[in-house]
């Protein structure tokens, strides 16, 4: 039954991802391909769109293919599983946690993950910025484009820092992609 | 008192929801988002605590946007915390592409999306930059940090090494480190 399927594939998914943005990536297009499910055409078109609409890319994903296999139904069972790993598994934690957080161990962990974590959101925005300069690949060829997401970025980022809201530093950031399309 | 909880999970709710909505481009996006959100405006967290607790999202397994909002639910108000900032965060994502997605098969390259878009991407850039900055200032100073950063920067965004090995190395070395530390203290 399609139903099941879809909540115990999303469900490994789910349970063997590490990291964050697009790391889903590989082991959705894996599975997808060996269920049959969805043509490679298909899937970057799947690909597309869950990067296009708002939430989280791996939320998306699980979405959109529970809605193709299986209707609202689909897509409930496909979310459900890909977030019930982390639910379960970070309520265990965050639990053990709080108990154990000021212990040796636990104290000297931290002291390697938490510089960790700075190293790779910096990869993950080196990763974004290269969709954002340089979406056709790296090169000198520079198109206007390049300079309105260099505007673009540099504005927002001075707001960032002066606490506009991001939610509004989005709008914005739509607003003026949308200008910058239509006049140049 | 009943009332008091009970405003604070459907807090936690329509705050994740926006969350939610306005997460585009992966999961590191949403912490911006989180820290405007749940430090700065509704003070359940500090900026320390992101830290830990960034660092436990991307070491679990799961999205880290859906690891990062269990998390701060469970921490604000407990298991049912936890589930209306998980049911939160997802809902924009479900609804929208259940919904709607589908029902564009081209959505993405509607003309006036992909400008949109174009200027979205440029933006979140500058979020995740702000939001990295504001950490680098929690995060321990130190050669040894500085080292653990660089590497799991270069081998995150050059090399296609697992990042959960990355991140098993670098709270090994963590530990050993703080061994080592402890141990010179004593002598």
């Amino acid at each position: 039954m399609i139903y099941l399927k879809l909540f115990l594939t999303f469900f490994k998914i789910g349970a063997f991802t590490f990291g964050g943005g697009y790391a889903m990536l590989p082991l959705i297009q894996a599975e997808v391909i060996a269920n049959n499910w969805v043509a490679h055409e298909e899937f970057v078109n799947f690909i597309a769109v869950s990067e296009s609409t708002p939430g989280p890319f791996a939320i998306n994903m699980a979405t959109y293919v529970g809605t193709e296999l299986g209707g609202l139904f689909g897509a409930m069972c496909a979310t459900l599983g890909v977030v019930l790993p982390s639910f379960i598994i970070i309520l265990a934690v965050a639990k053990f946690y709080e108990k154990f957080k000021n212990s040796k161990i636990v104290k000297g962990c931290m002291s390697g993950l938490k510089p960790a974590v700075i190293g790779l959101i910096g990869a993950a925005a080196v990763s974004i910025a290269k969709t954002v300069f340089f979406p056709e690949g790296i090169s000198f060829d520079v198109t206007p484009q390049f300079y309105v997401s260099l505007a673009i970025f540099a504005v927002m980022l001075v707001l960032a820092l002066k606490k506009v809201h991001p939610i509004i530093i989005i709008c914005i950031s739509a607003a003026v992609g949308i200008l910058a399309g239509y006049l140049l | 008192m009943k009332n008091n909880k009970t405003s604070k999970l459907i807090r936690l709710f329509t705050t994740f929801f926006k969350i939610g909505a306005f997460t585009f481009g992966g999961g590191y996006a949403m912490i911006p988002l989180i820290q405007t959100e749940a430090v700065e405006k509704n003070k359940w967290i500090s900026d320390d605590d992101i830290l830990e607790i960034i660092a436990i999202a991307e070491s679990t397994p799961g999205p880290i946007a859906i690891n990062s909002a269990t998390f701060v639910g469970y921490k604000t108000a407990g298991f049912w915390g936890a589930f209306c900032a998980t049911f939160g965060v997802v809902l924009p994502s479900f609804v929208i592409i259940s919904l709607i997605a589908r029902l564009l098969n081209e959505f993405q390259d509607i003309t006036i999306v992909k400008y949109a878009f174009n200027g979205i991407r440029a933006g979140v850039l500058a979020l995740v930059i702000k939001a990295l900055w504001t950490m680098y200032k929690k995060t321990p100073k130190g050669i040894l940090s500085y080292m653990i950063s660089l590497g799991a920067f270069i081998f995150a965004a050059f090399s296609n090494i697992n990042v959960l090995l990355i991140i098993i190395v670098c709270a090994a070395v963590g530990l050993v480190s703080s061994y080592i530390a402890e141990r010179r203290n004593k002598v």
